[in-house]
C-alpha cells in the first residue's frame, strides 16, 4: 500500500530534554491509526509536529513525509498552504477551539477562502454542504449562529466541518471526543469513521482511551515517554501485547477495584423531593423570569456503609446535587437530612452536619491553595471541629491521614506543586478523611487521571472502605468506573433520576431507554487474548 | 441587541438619578448653608440673607432638588454667583475647547497605541517588543506637564511651528486645531503608553487561545490569525481603558490647560472651587458625571458590538 503519511525517526527536543525520540509511524489512505498512551507520552506533540505547529523554540528532526514530500524541509508559507488543504486537525476542546466572536459559517468558509479555493458564493455553498455532512443542516443550524449558541457536540461538528471543507487527504484528531458525553462521543466517532470510509482520508487519531481505540482503529501505536513502544494492527496488538507497557495500560483500563462486601446499616443520608431552580435571564423587559430546573423532585437514601453511584451526562444536575448535599446551594423544595438533621439550617450550612460530610473534586490541580504546605492543606477541615487538635496531636493526625492514602508523613512539609496528579488526588482524599466524615462525596474524582493512576486511586478507595467502612456517593460520567466501585447506582437525566438499582443489575439489564442508550454508547474494551475490533454497544467489561 | 441596549439605557438613567441625589446632598450637608459657605466667615448677615433668597434656599430641600434637576433637564444650569452669567453658557463655551481636545488626544493615543501594541504582541519577547515596552514605560513615567513644556520649547520656541499657548476660537478651524495640537500630543502620550501596554497583554493572552491554534491549523499564517481572530477578541479590555481615558481627558486636562492657557473645563472647575462658586461646581460636576456615565454606556454598546455573547447576557 502506498503510504499517505510517513513519519521516520522523528525527534523533538527542548534544550537537552528530549520530548520525542525516534518516532516512526505511517498512515495509508483510508486507514485509521490510533496513537495512544498516557499524558505526557508525546502523543499531542507528534500531532503538532505533523501540522508543523510545534510550540516556539522546539525543532523537529527526522522526516515527516506526506505523499513522499518531507514537511520538515518546507518553509512556513508552503506549510500554510498545506495546512487546512491537505492536512487538517481536530482538537480536544470544542468549547474553546472556535473563535467566539465569529459565526460558524464565517469560520467554516474561512478554510475555503484562505486557500483561495472558491469565491465567496462558492465558499458559502461548500460550507453549507460540509455542515450538512457533519450533521448540522443549515436549515436547522443556520450559518449565522455563534459558537456559544451551540452545544459541545455541535461545536465539535463545526470544527470537523472546518477541517474537512477542502477534503484534506490526512486528518489529525487530538482527543476529539474526550471532552464530550458518551452518547455524543459515539456519534462523533461514527462521523469520523464515515468520513474516512467515504472520502478515503487517512486519520491519525490521538486518544488515551483504549476502548475508543479498540472500536475505531485499523492499527494502533502505543507511546510511552516520547517513544513508540509497540505498534501493529488492532487485532494483533490486542491479541499479543508483546511489550509490558501496553499490557499494563490495558489492564489498568479494565481494572476493577476489589470492594469489600457492603454492610448497610441504617439510613445515613435522606434526600427527599429536592428541587433546584436557576433563574434564567429575562427574555423581554417585563417578561416573567423563567427558571431552569436543575434538580426535579430528586429522592433517594444512602445507608451507612453503602457505596452509591450517580451517573449521567454533563449538565444533568450531578454536581448541583453534590453541592446541595454539602449545603453549598439552597434548594427551592424538598429536604436533605443527615441522620435526621437538615444540611441547611435557615439557609446556612449546619456546621454539625458539615463536619460529617466531606468532598473530593475532579481537578487535582485547581482544588488546592498553591501557597500552603501539604500539612496545612490536609489539616484544613479541622476548622469544622469545635475543639480541633493542636501541636503534636495535629501533626500525628496529618501523618496518619497521609499514610492512609499511601503517602509519607514527611510529605506534609512539601508544597502541592511538587506532586503529580495522582498524588494530589491522594492528598485530596487525605484531606477529606482527616476528620473521619461519615459521608464522602467523590465528584468526578478520578476523571482527570490517567488509567494507571486511576486504577491505583480506585484501589485506594476500596482499601479505605475496607479499613474505615466508608459511606460514599461516587459521581461520574464513566460507567465503567462507577460499576467497579459502587453497590447501587442512580441514573440521572435533566435533573431527574430515571433509573436506580443494584449497579450490576442496572448496567446489565437497563430498564429505562436513557440508561440503555448510555450503556450502548459506552465504548468497550475487547477481551485481552484474541479478538480485535469490536463493535461498541454490548457490555461494560 | 435592542433589549441589551434598553437595559443599559435604564441602568444609565438610574445611575444619573443616584448621582444627582448624591451631588445635591453633598452640597447640602456641607457645613453651614451654601450661602454662608460661598460668602465666607466674615460676610455681612444681610448679604447672606440676600444670597439665600437668590439661591432659593428658603424653600424645602425636596423642592430645591426638583428645581435643580428640572432646570438641568431644560438646559437651565443656574447663574454663576461670581460671574453673574448663566452656567450653561459658560460650560458650553468651555466644552468647545475641552471636548475637541479630549477627542483629539484620544484619537492620537489610539493611533499610536494600536500599532505599537499589536507590533509588540506579534514580536513577543524579541527586540521589537522590548523596544516598545521600554518606550511605553517611559511614556507612563514622564509627567505630562513636563513633556508639554518640552514640546513648547522645541516646537514653539525653537522651530516656531505652533503657538506656545492660548486659543483663538473656532472662527478659523485650522488655527483652532493647530492651537490644540501640542496640548493634545502632551495629553495623548501617557494615555497611548497605557493603552499600548493593555493592547499588548490582551493580544498576547488571546494569541495563546485554542481558537488561534485552530486558525493556524486551517492554514492561516501567524499574521492572518492575529488580524482575523486575535484583534477583535483582544478589544474588550482595550475598550474599557479607552472609555476611562476619555472621561479623564475631558475634565482631567487641567494642568495641560494651565500650561497652554486654554479656556477648558478643567480650569473652569478649578476657578469655581477657589471662588467657592457652588452653583458652577454643582452643575459642572453633574455634567461630568453625565459624560462619564454616557461614555460607559457607549462602551457597553461597543462591547456588545464586538462580542456576540454579551448580547444575550444580563
Amino acid at each position: 500500500m502506498t503510504e499517505l503519511l510517513e513519519i521516520e525517526s522523528l525527534g523533538v527536543a527542548a534544550g537537552t530534554h528530549r520530548i520525542l525520540r525516534n518516532v516512526s509511524l505511517r498512515v495509508a489512505p483510508g486507514e485509521i491509526l490510533a496513537l495512544t498512551g498516557e499524558s505526557g507520552s508525546g502523543k499531542s506533540m507528534t500531532a503538532l509536529a505533523v501540522m508543523g505547529l510545534l510550540p516556539q523554540g522546539l525543532a523537529a528532526r527526522g522526516a515527516i513525509r506526506l505523499d513522499g514530500r518531507d514537511l520538515l524541509g518546507l518553509a512556513e508559507p508552503q506549510l500554510c498552504d498545506i495546512r487546512g488543504r491537505e492536512v487538517a486537525m481536530i482538537f480536544q476542546e470544542p468549547m474553546t477551539a472556535l473563535n467566539p466572536v465569529q459565526t460558524i459559517g464565517a469560520q467554516v468558509m474561512e478554510t475555503i477562502r484562505v486557500h483561495g479555493a472558491a469565491p465567496r458564493a462558492g465558499a458559502e455553498a461548500r460550507a453549507r454542504e460540509v455542515l450538512e455532512r457533519v450533521g448540522l443542516p443549515p436549515d436547522r443550524v443556520p450559518l449565522t449562529r455563534y459558537p456559544h449558541e451551540l452545544s459541545g457536540g455541535q461545536r465539535q461538528r463545526v470544527v470537523i466541518a472546518m477541517a474537512i471543507a477542502l477534503r484534506p487527504r490526512l486528518l489529525v484528531a487530538d482527543e476529539p471526543t474526550t471532552a464530550l458525553d458518551v452518547t455524543t462521543q459515539a456519534q462523533i466517532l461514527e462521523l469520523l469513521r464515515g468520513l474516512v470510509r467515504d472520502e478515503g482520508m487517512g486519520l491519525l487519531m490521538i486518544t488515551h482511551d483504549l476502548a475508543v481505540v479498540a472500536g475505531m482503529a485499523d492499527r494502533i501505536a502505543v507511546m510511552q515517554e516520547g517513544e513508540v513502544v509497540e505498534q501493529g494492527p488492532t487485532a494483533d496488538l490486542f491479541a499479543q501485547m508483546r511489550h509490558p507497557y501496553p499490557r499494563r495500560l490495558f489492564e489498568a483500563s479494565r481494572h476493577r477495584a476489589a470492594l469489600p462486601p457492603p454492610a448497610p446499616d441504617g439510613r445515613l443520608l435522606r434526600v427527599e423531593e429536592v428541587r433546584r431552580d436557576y433563574p434564567l435571564p429575562r427574555r423581554a423587559l417585563f417578561a416573567p423570569r423563567a427558571a431552569h430546573r436543575a434538580l426535579d423532585d430528586v429522592s433517594f437514601d444512602i445507608a451507612r456503609g453503602e457505596r452509591l453511584g450517580l451517573v449521567g451526562e454533563s449538565g444533568c444536575g450531578k454536581s448541583t446535587l453534590a453541592r446541595a448535599i454539602l449545603g453549598l446551594e439552597p434548594v427551592q423544595g424538598g429536604t436533605i437530612t443527615l441522620d435526621g438533621r437538615p444540611v441547611l439550617d435557615h439557609g446556612r450550612p449546619d456546621p454539625e452536619v458539615r463536619r460529617r460530610v466531606q468532598v473530593v473534586f475532579q481537578d487535582p490541580y485547581g482544588s488546592f491553595n498553591p501557597r500552603h504546605r501539604v500539612g496545612r492543606l490536609v489539616a484544613e477541615p479541622f476548622h469544622l471541629l469545635p475543639d480541633p487538635p493542636r501541636g503534636a496531636a495535629r501533626e500525628a493526625a496529618v501523618a496518619d491521614a497521609l499514610t492512609a492514602v499511601g503517602l509519607r508523613p514527611e510529605h506534609a512539609e512539601s508544597h502541592i506543586h511538587a506532586f503529580s496528579g495522582g498524588q494530589r488526588q491522594r492528598i485530596a482524599i487525605a484531606r477529606a478523611l482527616i476528620i473521619r466524615p461519615e459521608l464522602v462525596i467523590f465528584d468526578e474524582a478520578v476523571s482527570a487521571l490517567d488509567v494507571s493512576v486511576r486504577a491505583r486511586i480506585l484501589d485506594l478507595i476500596a482499601e479505605l472502605s475496607r479499613q474505615y467502612g466508608l459511606t460514599y456517593l461516587f459521581i461520574s460520567h464513566d460507567l465503567g468506573v462507577v460499576r467497579s466501585i459502587t453497590d447501587r447506582v442512580l441514573v440521572m437525566r435533566s435533573g431527574e433520576i430515571v433509573e436506580r438499582g443494584a449497579t450490576e443489575e442496572v448496567f446489565d439489564n437497563p430498564g429505562h431507554w436513557y440508561t440503555k442508550s448510555l450503556v450502548a454508547a459506552a465504548p468497550v474494551l475487547p477481551p485481552l487474548e484474541g479478538g480485535g475490533k469490536t463493535d461498541a454497544g454490548h457490555d461494560i467489561p | 441587541m435592542g433589549f441589551y441596549a434598553l437595559k443599559r439605557l435604564i441602568s444609565l438613567a438610574v445611575s444619573l438619578l443616584v448621582a444627582s441625589l448624591v451631588i445635591f446632598l453633598v452640597v447640602e450637608v456641607a457645613p453651614g448653608d451654601p450661602a454662608s459657605y460661598m460668602l465666607g466667615i466674615n460676610a455681612d448677615p444681610g448679604t447672606v440673607a440676600n444670597l439665600r433668597a437668590e439661591l432659593g434656599l428658603d424653600v424645602s430641600r425636596a423642592e430645591r432638588y426638583l428645581d435643580w434637576v428640572g432646570g438641568m433637564l431644560t438646559g437651565d444650569f443656574g447663574t454663576s454667583y461670581t460671574y453673574r452669567t448663566p452656567v450653561a453658557g459658560m460650560v458650553a463655551e468651555r466644552l468647545r475647547v475641552s471636548l475637541p481636545l479630549a477627542l483629539y488626544a484620544l484619537g492620537l493615543a489610539v493611533l499610536l497605541a494600536f500599532p505599537a501594541g499589536i507590533y509588540a504582541a506579534a514580536r513577543r519577547g524579541r527586540a521589537g517588543d522590548m523596544g516598545v515596552m521600554a518606550a511605553t514605560q517611559l511614556g507612563v513615567a514622564i509627567p505630562n506637564f513636563w513633556f508639554a513644556m518640552l514640546l513648547v520649547l522645541f516646537f514653539s520656541l525653537t522651530l516656531g511651528w505652533f503657538g506656545a499657548g492660548g486659543f483663538p476660537g473656532w472662527d478659523d478651524p485650522l488655527q483652532a486645531i493647530k492651537a490644540l495640537t501640542l496640548p493634545a500630543v502632551a495629553l495623548a502620550l501617557p494615555q497611548a503608553a497605557i493603552l499600548a501596554r493593555v493592547m499588548r497583554s490582551s493580544l498576547i493572552d488571546i494569541l495563546g487561545e485554542d481558537f488561534i491554534r485552530t486558525a493556524r491549523a486551517k492554514g492561516l499564517s501567524r499574521r492572518q490569525a492575529l488580524w482575523r481572530h486575535g484583534l477583535r477578541n483582544a478589544l474588550i479590555p482595550v475598550l474599557t481603558i479607552i472609555g476611562l481615558q476619555f472621561s479623564f481627558l475631558l475634565a482631567g486636562a487641567i494642568i495641560i490647560e494651565q500650561v497652554f492657557f486654554l479656556p477648558g473645563l478643567g480650569r473652569l472647575i478649578f476657578q469655581a472651587i477657589t471662588q467657592r462658586d457652588l452653583i458652577v461646581v454643582e452643575s459642572v460636576v453633574m455634567l461630568l458625571v453625565f459624560a462619564v456615565i454616557t461614555v460607559n454606556f457607549l462602551t457597553d454598546l461597543a462591547y456588545a458590538a464586538v462580542d456576540p455573547r454579551l448580547r444575550v447576557r444580563r
